[in-house]
């Protein structure tokens, strides 16, 4: 039975999981992307198509997809950002955990900023 | 958070599953810069579109056809989701390109994968480009305007 590897600053703790973290929400905002150039493209087809389609997306259940994707976009580009640093940046790697920590905090308050404000419009009852 | 995730092709791989050594080219370095040039740039696009199209006004209620009439109206709303458009599909598709190189192991399965993400992408650039440059707010239809067209008054 190979033995695991010894513990490295990277494998299995915050720099792996950031890793993974970027590459599920690069995945999921990927194939948004695909769907919202999609219909986007209905205004070409006539202005009640476009905006009965669109109409979809502003229901509650939608509501907390977009909720869940900005979320994704917002960690997606901030962590991006700290990947920037490690790779650029000459105290990069050094610092990688604290910019993931600094990260997810700036995370949480733009989220949780974004969630107020936009929940309250879709679920405000126009 | 004991758990470990093998990096991808770091493990012993069964012969079947080699793969050929790189050209030596600059494509992947070229690539590898691109993620982070574009990156920096996505995060003012793709921030602003957020903040402009969702927390402004009415938020996401203001959004129908007269929206998106009234945005690009002006060149600058075309540039900038013209800009986005292909930047984030290069972004993303470079992306899930790197994610199917490390776990698609068969080369026919890579080769599928990959053919079908370029198809999709070109399909995806091609049309939105060319809805940015052919959208008409007054679309008609046999001489009479469409409902919910921007036409100018007769």
């Amino acid at each position: 039975m190979p033995t695991k590897p010894a513990g490295t600053l990277y494998r299995g703790r915050e720099g792996m999981w950031s890793w993974v973290g970027h590459r599920i929400t690069g995945v999921v905002i990927f194939f948004f992307l695909l769907v919202h150039v999609l219909d986007t493209s209905l205004v070409r087809v006539s202005p009640e198509v476009y905006t009965s389609v669109i109409g979809a997306y502003k229901n509650p259940v939608m509501g907390l997809g977009e909720f869940g994707l900005v979320a994704a976009i917002v960690f997606h580009a901030f962590n991006g950002l700290r990947i920037i640093a490690i790779d650029f940046w000459k105290s990069g790697p050094k610092y990688q955990r604290q910019m993931l920590w600094a990260v997810l905090i700036v995370w949480v308050i733009v989220v949780a900023a974004f969630g107020v404000r936009h929940l309250s419009i879709v679920f405000g009852g126009h | 958070m004991s758990a470990t995730i093998e990096t991808p092709r770091s493990g012993r791989i069964a012969p079947q599953y080699r793969r050929s050594k790189g050209n030596g080219g600059s494509f992947e370095m070229i690539a590898w810069l691109f993620m982070r040039l574009s990156g920096i740039v996505l995060v003012v696009l793709i921030f602003g579109h957020l903040f402009v199209n969702l927390m402004v006004g009415q938020g996401i209620h203001a959004i129908d056809f007269g929206f998106v009439a009234g945005k690009w109206a002006s060149p600058f709303w075309q540039v900038w989701d013209l800009a986005m458009l292909w930047l984030a599909m290069l972004h993303g598709s470079n992306g899930v390109r790197t994610i199917i190189n490390d776990y698609a192991e068969r080369n026919a399965t890579r080769m599928w994968l990959k053919g079908i993400l370029y198809a999709a992408a070109a399909v995806i650039v091609i049309l939105g480009t060319l809805v940015i440059f052919t959208f008409n707010p007054c679309p008609v239809v046999n001489g009479v305007p469409l409902p919910g067209g921007f036409c100018p008054a007769p």
